[in-house]
């Protein structure tokens, strides 16, 4: 009898995470769990203002604290040529401040010490006289010729301006506005917002003097790119340097980029000699790492009468921070904020974006999202419902008319992108049903007999995941590949490793899963490492949702090679041609006579003790995957609101999300992204942003400002799915980490916005604060959210 | 965390305890529950010389009535024995009300109601809740004890009227002339927040009619603000849709609340004149009911 493939742990097992066995009894190994022998602390001191030039640091009172190994300023860095660094976006950031500060919580100094208390004692002792300069809180005020030149040690800089970008057919873009019968448009801010993982940052550099060898372990999604920063940087060579990412505490964008903090750490162990660990606190984590979102949308929508959208223009305004800093793919300046309107069948569009620099922390990196996809969904489908109020239509049959159709692929967007697969009317339609969308003017004229307001809103996208194609995305002019190494023991167990690096996506998990169903070798029996460049094979790491497009396929394919060579091994020993055997899940057989078979855990074992003559002994391989296509996944998520008019407070009635994410490899993993993604977009719908005050001062600096929704608040969400496998991906599957997240943000202030359509109000930034709701419910006017927020009586 | 550095007593008396205060000049705190001074220490706000532990002193852990119908309430009772209490349930509406809605249901777990008095937070729900309910706290020093009455207990923003060498060991809350009913209402934007805005409303009733009327806010000022002077219309009159609308506009005009990103003045002011018209309609509508 064949394999039973989920028995065994294979594709389509909703197989308990192997990970949680150590998590869920504190046996976890995050960085600050790593105790080295002789190991130093380091402690950073931060700027209390968001913009000073720096008359003087004293730090002679740090020093003389009994307990203190070493304490570093900008110019001592500078001396070393570390005092600048380069980003992964082309910029430079201060490692530590120099000449001026810019962010509030900028690094200014480090105290390296023997204990975290002494360090942090002895920071506080650090003097630094700062001359204030006006701070610059949004672009606006960037943008101003009068206003301060954050920039002043780049030469040429214009003003404070990072780069103008467009894309698209402008002419043709213009003439399909000229030929419209109606022109929408929207005006929004996407907040700022983090993606706070609940593990902080932190490293552990120790370099031996000895061997010449520099060890880091560190909170990294892509250990591989930080080697190669590392050699760039400190000018150490590749080989020496071994960068180790534990377990990692979550991670959603916000530990892709390099922080002041490894390097200062790094060059802390090299000059004590020892090895020196630096872990940072939560307000560190929040005001001075890669931030999400923060950009401003103009959005135009051309429309003929009968629903069809003609044209699309989009201009969008970033605000990076001080420094640009956030990983993107180097030929888009603003991410892949143009695969906007994907799903959508529409003629031209053209989008201009502008990036400015503020005195704000640096970042605006991919939280949970593949480089500003989660920005391009949420202005689509703000646009979307907007121009479907603007033509009196309802706003589902508005989508549905829109829609690529499933015959359509593949499809080229007006944008550039081709997208190959998708059900999206079946999925729209399954939303609907499940909320009850046929009874909803009912249900909502019984909750006005209440006094309460009732709206419905949906969310429909297709996103672009799994980063990259060779072709098209590089980080720093490497190409995004991945990879996947294979060992098949004797016994027929295994171990895998991959260029990936789970930060909670549960890969020793699924990975296994892939190798089962490829080879029928239970996924118990098969190990999986990653995060430890000495050992795992060269890839870009985990975000974007690649791992599964692009890693998982690799895994997929090394598998495949593992079982070529399995299958000639089996014809070795059947005593059969290689033409003459057939596979099962776990089996190879030969055609005429189903009995007579092998399984692959002889085929591993003969690969060690009865191989073939001239057969290479052994039973390993890797495979490097290049992917022809991102692949994109479609979600459908709607949410039923009911708003209190007396207070601006509003509950979430139902929530259904309809995810197309191909094939899935573990269904309860597939459900907890969902889960966990719609809870992040709620968070930001409902209650999360950092904002800042007119003195560049940061209003969400720990967690009872920034807010992290709990069991208590979030909604229950009803799940959904719709099967289209991706062509192009050896297994079928799409990334699906952020598609809740992507899609999320839209279903539920379209809601809001929904039960407010009546009041003449087109438009809340988010967070959806009561206060705003009320405000835009008393007096029928839109709110936005632009800092600075004014604090007064 | 990483706070300055600190020596941690832990006594077994009440004399113990008031004998390191008094030896330690102004630098040493208290230790109740530790949800408030705990994360001050954490980020360096507070960095008291000595940390005084009264966990181990005994017969500080109650809240009960007394025979006349005074609730006590000692100094270790966690907001989670208040929350789960059926003596509370049956005779403390406001406190009752207020209790669940306390920070979020770890802290009450380990948070003391006198605790909570003594960190005087203007955003603080029990400091609102005993204004609104006329109590006192009982305060212990070398000396011997003193009562203070709680609208004179917080003299601002942090401040309380306890000397560096005394401890608030027992919140007393007086007798209700007739039927105590009340109600806590708070905006929040998620469990565990701060209030943008909150009302205790603790209101005693004979006959049908208020003899009693006690309102205090959180949130709207650099204070608690107690309301009781613009709630006093109520006093001998049966609650009605109009005394009701007259308290709520009130109480509302007292509060002294600053726009921020929680909201404007304005709209804090709508959320409690909303908070002291539903709390008063429940309980007019169970009166009525009642009746």
């Amino acid at each position: 009898m064949p394999l039973d493939e989920i028995k065994i742990g294979g594709m389509g097992a909703s197989r308990r995470r192997v990970e949680d066995n150590r998590f869920i009894r504190g046996k976890g190994n995050y960085v600050d769990d790593i105790v080295l022998p002789d190991m130093l602390h380091m402690e950073i001191l931060r700027s209390p203002v968001a913009h000073a030039r720096i008359k003087s640091i004293d730090v002679s009172k740090a020093w003389d604290t009994p307990g203190v190994r070493l304490v570093l300023t900008g110019e001592m860095m500078a001396a070393r040529n570390l005092a600048w660094m380069p980003t992964l976006s082309y910029d430079t950031q201060a490692v530590l401040a120099t000449d001026k500060v810019r962010f509030q919580g900028q690094e200014v100094c480090a105290v390296i010490a023997d204990d975290p208390y002494i360090a942090k004692d002895a920071c506080a002792k650090i003097v630094v006289e700062y001359e204030i300069l006006p701070a610059i809180v949004n672009p606006l005020q960037a943008a101003d010729p009068a206003s301060v030149l954050i920039r002043d040690d780049k030469e040429n800089q214009p003003g404070n301006k990072v780069f103008d970008w467009e894309i698209g057919d402008k002419a043709g873009t213009d003439k399909a506005f000229a030929a419209a019968d109606k022109i929408s448009k929207i005006e929004l801010h996407y907040p700022r917002t983090h993606p706070s993982p609940l593990e902080c940052c932190g490293s552990i550099a120790d370099y031996d003097r000895a061997t010449g060898k520099l060890t880091v372990y560190m909170t990294s999604q892509a250990p591989h790119i930080v080697r190669a920063a590392v050699a760039l940087v400190a000018e150490l060579p590749e080989h020496q340097i071994r960068i180790v990412s534990p377990d990692i505490g979550g991670g959603f964008g916000n530990k892709v980029p390099i922080y002041p903090g490894y390097v200062i750490s790094i060059l802390a162990s090299i000059l004590t000699e020892k090895p020196v660990k630096w872990i940072e606190d939560k307000t560190g984590n929040l005001i001075s790492t890669g931030f999400g979102r923060d950009v401003y949308l103009k959005g135009e929508l051309a429309l003929r009468k009968d629903g069809r959208i003609l044209g699309v223009r989009m201009n969008t305004v970033s605000d990076h921070g001080a420094f640009f800093s956030d990983a993107q793919p180097s030929k888009f300046k603003i991410g892949l904020m143009h695969s906007a309107f994907a799903c959508y069948d529409i003629p031209v569009a053209h989008m201009m974006s502008t990036g400015y620099y503020t005195n704000k922390a640096p970042g605006g990196v991919a939280y949970r999202c593949s480089f500003r996809v989660t920005e391009a969904m949420f202005f689509q489908e703000r646009m979307v419902q907007a121009a479907a109020d603007d033509l009196g239509m309802d706003q589902a049959e508005f989508r549905r008319i829109n829609f690529v159709k499933d015959d359509e692929f593949p499809h080229r967007t007006a944008f550039g992108f081709l997208t190959d697969s998708g059900q999206y009317g079946k999925c729209l339609d399954i939303g609907l049903e499940a909320i009850g969308y046929k009874n909803f003017a009912k249900e909502k004229a019984e909750a006005a007999s209440r006094g309460r307001l009732l709206g419905i809103g949906i969310s429909t996208m297709t996103e672009p995941l799994g980063a990259g194609n060779s072709r098209e995305y590089d980080i720093l002019g490497i190409k995004m590949f991945d990879s996947a190494e294979l060992r098949v023991h004797m016994s027929g167990k295994a171990l895998l490793r991959t260029g990936a690096k789970s930060q909670g996506q549960g890969h020793e998990t699924t990975w296994a899963q892939i190798v089962t169903h490829e080879l029928g070798i239970p996924a118990e029996d098969i190990v999986v490492e990653e995060g430890d460049t000495d050992t795992a094979p060269f890839g870009m790491g985990t975000y974007a949702s690649r791992s599964t497009p692009v890693a998982g396929a690799a895994v997929a394919m090394v598998a495949r090679k593992i079982r070529a060579k399995a299958r000639k091994i089996a014809a070795h020993l059947l005593e059969v041609s290689e033409e003459d055997i057939e596979w099962e899940l776990g089996r190879f057989y030969v055609r005429s006579n189903q009995d007579r078979g092998v399984t692959i855990q002889e085929c591993a074992m003969a690969a060690y003790s009865n191989m073939p003559d001239g057969m290479e002994p052994g039973l390993e391989n890797n495979a490097y995957y290049d992917p022809p296509n991102l692949t994109w996944p479609f979600a459908c998520y709607i949410a039923k609101v009911e708003i209190d008019p007396e207070t601006g407070v509003w509950d979430v009635l139902q929530f259904v999300a309809v995810d197309d994410c191909g094939v899935r490899i573990n269904p309860m993993i597939v459900e907890g992204q969902i889960m966990g993604g719609l809870t992040e977009a709620y968070a930001m719908a409902n209650m999360q942003y950092i904002t800042y005050d007119e003195e560049g001062n940061c209003i969400g600096a720990n967690y009872m400002d920034f807010l992290l929704p709990t069991a208590w608040e979030t909604p229950g969400f009803e799940l959904y799915e719709v099967v289209t496998p991706c062509p192009h991906h050896p297994i079928g599957a799409k990334g699906v980490g952020e598609c809740a997240t992507v899609g999320g943000p839209a279903a539920f202030v379209n809601a809001v916005m929904d039960a407010l359509k009546d009041k003449g109000v087109r438009n809340i930034d988010m967070p959806l604060m009561p206060n705003r709701v009320y405000e835009a419910l008393t007096t029928g006017n839109d709110v936005y959210g632009m800092p600075p927020v004014r604090v007064g009586n | 965390m990483y706070p300055s550095r600190f020596n941690y007593e832990s006594p077994k008396t009440l004399a113990d305890a008031i004998a390191l205060l008094d030896s330690g000049a102004g630098e040493t705190k208290v230790l109740a529950g530790g949800q408030s001074l705990v994360p001050m220490m954490k980020l360096r706000f507070a960095f008291p010389g000595t940390v005084v532990d009264i966990n181990n002193i005994p017969n500080l852990n109650y809240h009960r009535f007394d025979s006349d119908g005074t609730l006590r309430i000692g100094a270790l009772c966690r907001h989670e024995d208040l929350e789960h209490s059926d003596v509370i349930a049956k005779g403390q509406p406001t406190i009752a009300a207020a209790a669940p809605l306390v920070a979020d249901p770890i802290v009450r777990t380990r948070g003391t109601f006198v605790g909570s008095l003594c960190h005087a937070d203007p955003q603080g729900d029990w400091a609102a809740v005993m204004i609104a309910l006329g109590g006192r706290v009982v305060v212990q020093g070398p000396k011997g004890k003193r009562e203070i009455a709680m609208k004179d207990f917080v003299l601002g923003p942090f401040q309380t009227a306890l000397e560096f060498n005394e401890i608030a060991i027992e919140a007393v809350i007086p007798a209700p002339a007739g039927q105590a009913r009340g109600g806590y209402l708070k905006l929040e934007r998620r469990v565990g927040d701060f209030a943008t805005a909150s009302v205790a409303v603790a209101l005693e009733i004979t006959g049908g009619k208020v003899v009693r009327a006690g309102i205090a806010m959180a949130g709207v000022g650099g204070k608690t603000i107690d309301a009781t002077d613009a709630a006093s219309s109520l006093v001998g009159q049966a609650l009605t849709e109009a005394n009701i609308a007259t308290v709520a506009a009130a109480v509302a005009a007292v509060a002294e609340p600053r726009s921020d990103h929680r909201g404007s003045s304005d709209y804090k002011r709508q959320i409690i004149r909303t908070f002291v018209t539903r709390i008063l309609t429940s309980i007019a509508n169970s009166t009525k009911k009642a009746a």
